[in-house]
């Protein structure tokens, strides 16, 4: 990729010889400034503003003149951080990450080491079935799984029944809620996190495997020895795009539970939903920017830990 | 798809589709463990679909049953006659389309000048962009409604679409696939005069498709499936896209009609699926291109 990038330089400086760099220059910017206009006003703008609100007290009523608004100074953060509702939000929302991501990608790394154990039969069958509930709405999909979730009528406990089990209320239970939310979550996105890990096991050379095999290693040596080293990257990946996305879940809890019971299952995204639908629209920026540093900060853990070993 | 290396092993291997250590036929329990996760993955799916042929009644009933005994159509009549699916349909793919349109242009644009031309603060234009990706919706969605509030656009379909017509993903995806066009090409076409929009609309963005077929595919999706910003701005019946009436409906009005809400569902995800099944290669194409090479 870096020799790529110096070639593509290279190349341009010898044909460009002739003409102006300012010329040039222009001619570069025409291709990016529709993109630039429409991302300064509806990307980086609000997110500025996102940031300024959250030091305001900018309310619903100031939707026509934002600009009168006041400067309250960390208000709505120090408000924001000792809401009960608030920490209760984060709580959760740490649990749905810190539980949910690793499962993902254990079970997804896991299908992919299956699928990639030189299936042959099935094996696009397989891959597409697994795939299936990533492309599809997350609202429609939990309206499904409340519905399979039901206490008395839904499929789940009627198949639990089935072996003399008696399923608790999955979605009204405090104790069962937010982990039937994780649950979901995970049915939701191991297939794509499966085939980011198949693209990644391609990558390795099976000479490796076969070499390891001779010196007698087992098939848990070859995989702490060869596959996981070797994966580090594409783990990373997947660690950092699978935890951007659940640090934002927002669509489950709105539909599967609004928050309960007892606010169980309130997530920071669906906390400052609430506000902003209150009306309390400085609060909301403050709620985001805090949801913002955490994914900051997350992604940056994950860097530090699967950093490839070099 | 791999290199096959001739090694003492590859002679009676089948042909090295799995890369795996052992590329045998795979072992029985390797299989039922793969059936295992695919009944769980897609089981839901087809009690969905099976369900929105039923009553509520029997879908309240207990045991639950897997076949509708008395299949019915009248879920679906209530959602096209009775609700306004038609529209909800209508709207998310008018908005859909727009937005792909919009991402396929302008982030190919964008893309060939980062990956081809030389200007002062590409760099720091790039990283800037790419940064993005990492902003949650959540922290934009409210000075966008402020915004979209004050240009009188709340409940437009101009409102729905005008926020989501570029992205970082696009930028990212087709400035690695355009770096990856041979020089030569550009060069030629300079030689022979060529103006660089002419190089791009005519050379480069044709020899494009892969990308734009699976910036296009994603684009569509993420748009069709989005919630959080139709929620906010689609502020009457006329203007909800799919996923908004059917949360709506879910919460509100129709929260006891299971049935309908099946029914619902069913024409919000099927139509995906029918797409990702015809076009899964695209998908996965993706993945392969933006990542981890």
């Amino acid at each position: 990729m870096q020799s790529n990038a110096r070639a593509v330089g290279a190349g341009r400086t010898a044909s460009t010889a002739g003409r102006s760099p300012r010329r040039d220059a222009l001619v570069a910017w025409s291709f990016a400034l529709p993109f630039l206009l429409l991302f300064l006003v509806f990307m980086a703008g609000p997110i500025l503003v996102a940031l300024i609100t959250s030091f305001t007290d900018l309310r619903v009523t100031d939707i026509r003149n934002p600009l009168s608004v006041d400067f309250v100074g960390i208000e709505n953060y120090a408000a924001v951080l000792g809401d009960e509702r608030f920490q209760k939000a984060a709580a959760n929302t740490s649990a749905y990450v810190l539980v949910g991501v690793p499962l993902a990608i254990a079970l997804g790394l896991g299908a992919a080491l299956l699928l990639n154990q030189g299936i042959v039969k099935f094996r696009t069958f397989f891959r597409v079935g697994f795939y299936l509930p990533v492309v599809t709405s997350i609202v429609a999909i939990s309206v499904v799984w409340r519905i399979l979730l039901g206490t008395e009528t839904g499929l789940v406990n009627a198949i639990l029944g089935a072996f003399g089990v008696d399923g608790p209320g999955w979605l009204s239970d405090e104790r069962f809620a937010l982990w039937s939310l994780v649950a979901m979550a995970v049915w939701h996105s191991l297939g794509s996190l499966m085939v980011i890990f198949l693209a990644g096991l391609q990558t390795i050379s099976g000479d490796l495997y076969e070499a390891a095999e001779v010196d007698g290693a087992n098939r848990w040596q070859r995989f702490r020895g060869i596959t996981f080293p070797l994966l580090r990257p594409t783990l990373l990946f997947a660690g950092v795009i699978t935890g951007i996305g659940y640090v934002q879940f927002f669509e489950e809890v709105y539909v599967m539970t609004q928050g309960g019971p007892l606010n169980s299952t309130v997530s920071l995204a669906y906390y400052a939903y609430d506000q902003f639908s209150f009306g309390n629209y400085a609060y909301t920026a403050a709620i985001a920017f805090v949801l913002f540093i955490a994914i900051a900060v997350l992604t940056a853990i994950q860097f530090r830990l699967l950093r490839p070993a070099t | 798809m791999s290199t096959l290396s001739p090694t003492r092993e590859t002679a009676t291997n089948l042909p090295r589709a799995g890369r795996g250590p052992r590329s045998g036929g795979g072992a029985w329990w390797i299989y039922l463990l793969l059936f295992l996760g695919i009944l769980i993955l897609v089981g839901p799916f087809v009690w969905m679909v099976l369900g929105s042929f039923k009553t509520t009644g029997e879908l309240r009933q207990v045991p639950p049953t897997w076949f509708p005994e008395a299949p019915t159509l009248a879920n679906y009549e209530d959602l096209f006659s009775r609700l306004n699916f038609l529209g909800y349909f209508f709207n998310s793919t008018v908005v859909a389309l727009a937005v792909t349109v919009g991402n396929i242009v302008f982030c190919s644009m964008l893309g060939y000048a980062l990956a081809k031309l030389e200007f002062p603060g590409k760099r720091i234009l790039f990283v800037v962009v790419l940064g993005t990706l990492m902003v949650p919706s959540v922290v934009t969605f409210m000075p966008l409604f402020v915004l979209t509030a004050n240009l009188g656009l709340v409940n437009t379909h101009a409102g729905l679409i005008l926020p989501f017509l570029v992205g970082a993903f696009g930028v990212f995806l087709m400035r690695q696939f355009i770096a990856g066009l041979p020089d030569e090409l550009l060069d030629a076409a300079r030689v022979d005069g060529a103006g660089e929009h002419y190089i791009f609309w005519r050379i480069i963005l044709p020899l494009c498709g892969p990308a734009l077929a699976t910036l296009g595919i994603l684009t569509f999706l993420g748009s069709w499936n989005s919630f959080l910003w139709p929620l906010v701005v689609a502020t009457s019946d006329t203007m909800y896209t799919l996923p908004v009436a059917i949360a709506l409906f879910a919460t509100g009005q129709q929260e006891t009609n299971i049935a309908l809400l099946m029914a619902g569902s069913v024409v919000v995800i099927v139509p995906v699926l029918i797409v990702f099944i015809a076009l899964q290669r695209y998908f996965t194409q993706g993945i392969a291109m933006t990542g981890i090479k």
